[in-house]
C-alpha cells in the first residue's frame, strides 16, 4: 500500500501541493484526475521518489520512501513518464532490456529475457523487436515504454507490494491500443500491484478505475469509488466544465457528457 | 545494421591487428615481419638488439604505434563517454576544456621555460611539457565543471555553455602564447597543437596505457548505467541509477584518461567524433558493445592516420592533428547532413 501523509510542495514561492493526505491500496486501479497544473504530475513525481525537496511522507509499506535505496526501489517501482525520448538509435528489443536493469549485473539471464518477450507479447511487439526505437510512431513509442516498465516490476519480490506508476500514458495511443492498454493494466494490478495513473480521459477513467483521486489546484477535493463520488457538481467544481452524467447503456457505468458552452 | 552479426567483433579485430602490423612494418626503414619476431625475442631475452632493423622496431617504431593505437582507444572512448553523458551527438572530448586547458599548459612551457628555476627543470626532464600540461587540462576541466555546477546539480546544457567559453580563454591564451613567442617556440606550439607521435617511448606507453586499461574497465561496468541515460536523467532514476553520481563520475574517468594522452602527444581533433558516430550507425548504442568497438576501431584508425602521417612526405613528417582533420571533417560534415535530413522525418537514427 501506499500511503502520503500531508505532502507539500512548492517551486519557488508558488505552492504546487498544499498538504495531499491519500492512500492507494494493492490489487485497485486508481487514477489520478485533475485540470491543467493541478498539481497531478508533481504528485507522481514525489511518490515515485523523483522529486525530494517537499515536506510531508510518502510512505511504501508504512516505510519512508528515503530509507530505501535508489538500486532497490528499482526493484519494485516502475513509472511511465509522458513522452520519453532516446537520444541515439537503439532496438526496441534493448529498449524493453532496460526495464530488467535493476535485477541483473551485467549481463541478463534466461528469466530476464523470457520476461521481455512476454511483456513484448502482451503489447503487440514482437514483430516490432529489431525495429529502430526512432523510428517508431508515437503510439509506438508508448506501448514499447510500457512494456519496458512492465517487465521492470514482472516479478513479485520477495515481501512486500509491486508499485507502478503511470503518467498520462494514453496520449498517443488510438482507441483500439487505449482499451486494450487499460485491460492489460487492470488484470496486471490483480497481482497485488499497486497502480496509480495520471488520467485526462474521464470516461475511460469511469470505465476502468476501482479509485479516482480528484485534485484541484494542489489540493485533493473528492477521492473515493466512482459510483459513490461522482457527481455534476464535481466535476463541474474541478474542470470548470458544466457536465450532465448519465448512465452509459453500454457498460452500467456512469457517462459524463460535457456542454459545450464553457463556463469562463 | 549489423548489431546482431557475431562475426562483427572478430573482423574488427583482425582489421587492428592488420593495421598495427603494416604500421609497424613500413615506415622511414621496413621491418620485416621476422625482424620482429627476433627483435622480440632478443628484448624479451634481455639482450640487445642485433642490427639497426631490431633496434628501430624495438625502441621506435614498437612504442609509437602502442601509443598510438591506446590514444585512438582512448579518444573514441572518450567521444562514447561524452556522446551519452551529454546526450547529444555533436559532442566531443574537448568540449569540457580538457584539451584546450592541456594546450595552453603546453605552450606556456614552450614560451616560458627559459626563466623556469633550472632545478625544477632538470628534475622534470622530458616530463616538463606533459606534466604541466596534464596540470592546466585538469584545472581547466575543474573550472568548467565547478562554474557548471548550481545547488549540488550539474545541468549539462550549463556544462556545454560554459565547456565553449573557458574553451575560448584557453584558446587566446595559446593564441597570446605563440604571439609572444619567438618562431622555433611558436612552431613547437603549432606541432603540439597538431598532434605528434615522434617522441613517444617505452616509459609513455607504459603510464598511458596503465590509466588507459584501469579507465576502459571501469568504463565498462557503468555502460548499463549509461545506457539508461539514453533515456534521460528522470528515467535512468527510476531505474534506479543515481545520475548525478554517474555524471560525476563519468566527467573524472573521461577527463583523466583524455588529459594523460593530450599531455603526451599534443591535440588530436575528430577522432573522438567520427569513430562513436560510424559505429552507432553500424552497431546501434548499447555501450555494452559500443565501448570495446570504440576501443578497436579507434585504435586502428589512429593507428593508420599515424602511418599516413609518416608515409605521405616521407622522409618528413605531417602533423597527425592535419590528417585527422582533413579525413575527419568532411566524413563529420556528411554524418551531420544525413543526421539533419533524418532529424526532420522525426529523430536521429540509423
Amino acid at each position: 500500500m501506499l500511503k502520503t501523509e500531508n505532502i507539500h510542495f512548492h517551486i519557488g514561492k508558488k505552492q504546487i501541493l498544499k498538504g495531499i493526505s491519500a492512500e492507494f491500496s494493492a490489487g485497485e486501479f486508481n487514477m489520478i484526475l485533475g485540470p491543467n497544473g493541478s498539481g497531478k504530475s508533481s504528485f507522481l513525481k514525489i511518490f515515485s521518489g523523483e522529486i525530494d525537496q517537499y515536506s510531508g511522507s510518502v510512505l511504501y509499506d508504512g516505510e519512508k520512501i528515503s530509507h530505501y535505496k535508489k538500486e532497490e526501489l528499482a526493484k519494485r517501482r516502475a513509472v511511465m513518464s509522458q513522452q520519453p525520448e532516446l537520444s541515439f538509435p537503439l532496438m526496441v528489443e534493448e529498449v524493453v532490456m532496460m526495464g530488467r536493469y535493476p535485477h541483473f549485473t551485467f549481463n541478463p539471464n534466461k528469466k530476464d529475457e523470457e520476461i521481455c518477450n512476454e511483456v513484448m507479447k502482451q503489447m503487440n511487439l514482437t514483430s516490432f523487436k529489431e525495429r529502430n526505437y526512432l523510428t517508431l510512431s508515437g503510439g509506438e513509442k508508448q506501448r514499447v515504454q510500457y512494456a519496458r516498465v512492465l517487465a521492470q516490476v514482472w516479478e513479485k519480490p520477495a515481501t512486500g507490494h509491486r508499485y507502478l506508476f503511470l503518467d498520462e500514458p494514453l496520449t498517443s495511443l488510438d482507441i483500439n491500443y487505449q482499451q486494450e492498454f487499460l485491460q492489460v493494466a487492470a488484470r496486471f494490478t490483480e497481482n497485488n500491484v499497486v497502480l496509480i495513473a495520471v488520467m485526462h480521459d474521464i470516461n475511460l477513467a469511469i470505465q476502468y478505475a476501482d479509485k479516482l483521486f480528484f485534485l484541484k489546484e494542489g489540493e485533493l477535493i473528492a477521492h473515493g469509488k466512482p459510483k459513490d463520488i461522482l457527481t455534476e457538481e464535481l466535476i463541474k467544481n474541478v474542470f470548470n466544465v458544466p457536465v450532465t452524467i448519465i448512465n452509459n447503456p453500454v457498460t452500467n457505468t456512469p457517462l459524463v457528457v460535457y456542454h459545450n458552452n464553457a463556463v469562463k | 545494421m549489423l548489431r546482431k552479426n557475431k562475426f562483427f567483433f572478430p573482423v574488427l579485430i583482425v582489421l587492428l591487428v592488420a593495421v598495427l602490423i603494416f604500421a609497424i612494418a613500413f615506415g622511414a626503414v621496413s621491418i620485416l615481419p621476422s625482424e620482429m619476431f627476433s627483435s622480440l625475442k632478443h628484448f624479451l631475452q634481455g639482450k640487445d638488439p642485433a642490427n639497426i632493423y631490431e633496434g628501430v622496431f624495438i625502441q621506435l617504431r614498437l612504442p609509437r604505434v602502442l601509443l598510438c593505437a591506446i590514444t585512438g582507444a582512448i579518444l573514441a572512448v572518450s567521444g562514447v563517454l561524452m556522446q551519452g553523458l551529454f546526450r547529444n551527438p555533436i559532442v566531443e572530448p574537448g568540449l569540457t576544456g580538457t584539451s584546450a586547458g592541456a594546450a595552453l599548459g603546453a605552450s606556456i612551457v614552450f614560451v616560458m621555460a627559459p626563466n623556469f628555476n633550472p632545478s625544477f627543470k632538470s628534475f622534470m626532464g622530458p616530463l616538463l611539457v606533459p606534466v604541466v600540461a596534464f596540470v592546466c587540462s585538469l584545472l581547466a576541466t575543474y573550472i568548467v565543471y565547478s562554474l557548471a555546477k548550481n545547488a549540488k546539480r550539474v545541468s549539462i546544457m550549463s556544462l556545454l555553455l560554459i565547456g565553449i567559453a573557458v574553451n575560448a580563454v584557453c584558446l587566446s591564451g595559446t593564441g597570446f602564447m605563440s604571439y609572444i613567442a619567438r618562431d622555433p617556440q611558436a612552431r613547437s606550439i603549432t606541432f603540439w597543437n597538431l598532434g605528434t607521435f615522434s617522441g613517444a617511448s617505452w616509459q609513455q606507453v607504459f603510464i598511458v596505457g596503465t590509466v588507459a586499461t584501469t579507465i576502459f574497465i571501469i568504463s565498462l561496468r557503468y555502460s548499463k548505467q549509461l545506457n539508461t541515460l539514453l533515456l534521460g536523467e528522470e528515467e535512468a532514476g527510476y531505474l534506479g541509477v543515481d545520475a548525478d553520481k554517474l555524471k560525476r563520475r563519468i566527467m573524472i574517468l573521461n577527463t583523466a584518461m583524455v588529459s594523460v594522452a593530450t599531455a603526451f602527444v599534443g591535440v588530436i581533433s575528430f577522432m573522438g567524433l567520427i569513430v562513436p558516430h560510424v559505429l552507432r550507425l553500424l552497431i546501434g548504442s548499447d555501450n555494452k558493445k559500443l565501448l570495446p568497438a570504440s576501443m578497436i576501431l579507434g585504435a586502428a584508425l589512429l593507428v593508420l592516420a599515424d602511418m599516413c602521417s609518416r608515409l605521405l612526405l616521407a622522409p618528413a613528417e605531417v602533423p597527425i592533428g592535419i590528417i585527422t582533420s582533413l579525413v575527419g571533417a568532411p566524413i563529420f560534415i556528411l554524418l551531420l547532413k544525413r543526421f539533419n535530413m533524418i532529424n526532420e522525418k522525426g529523430g536521429y537514427h540509423a
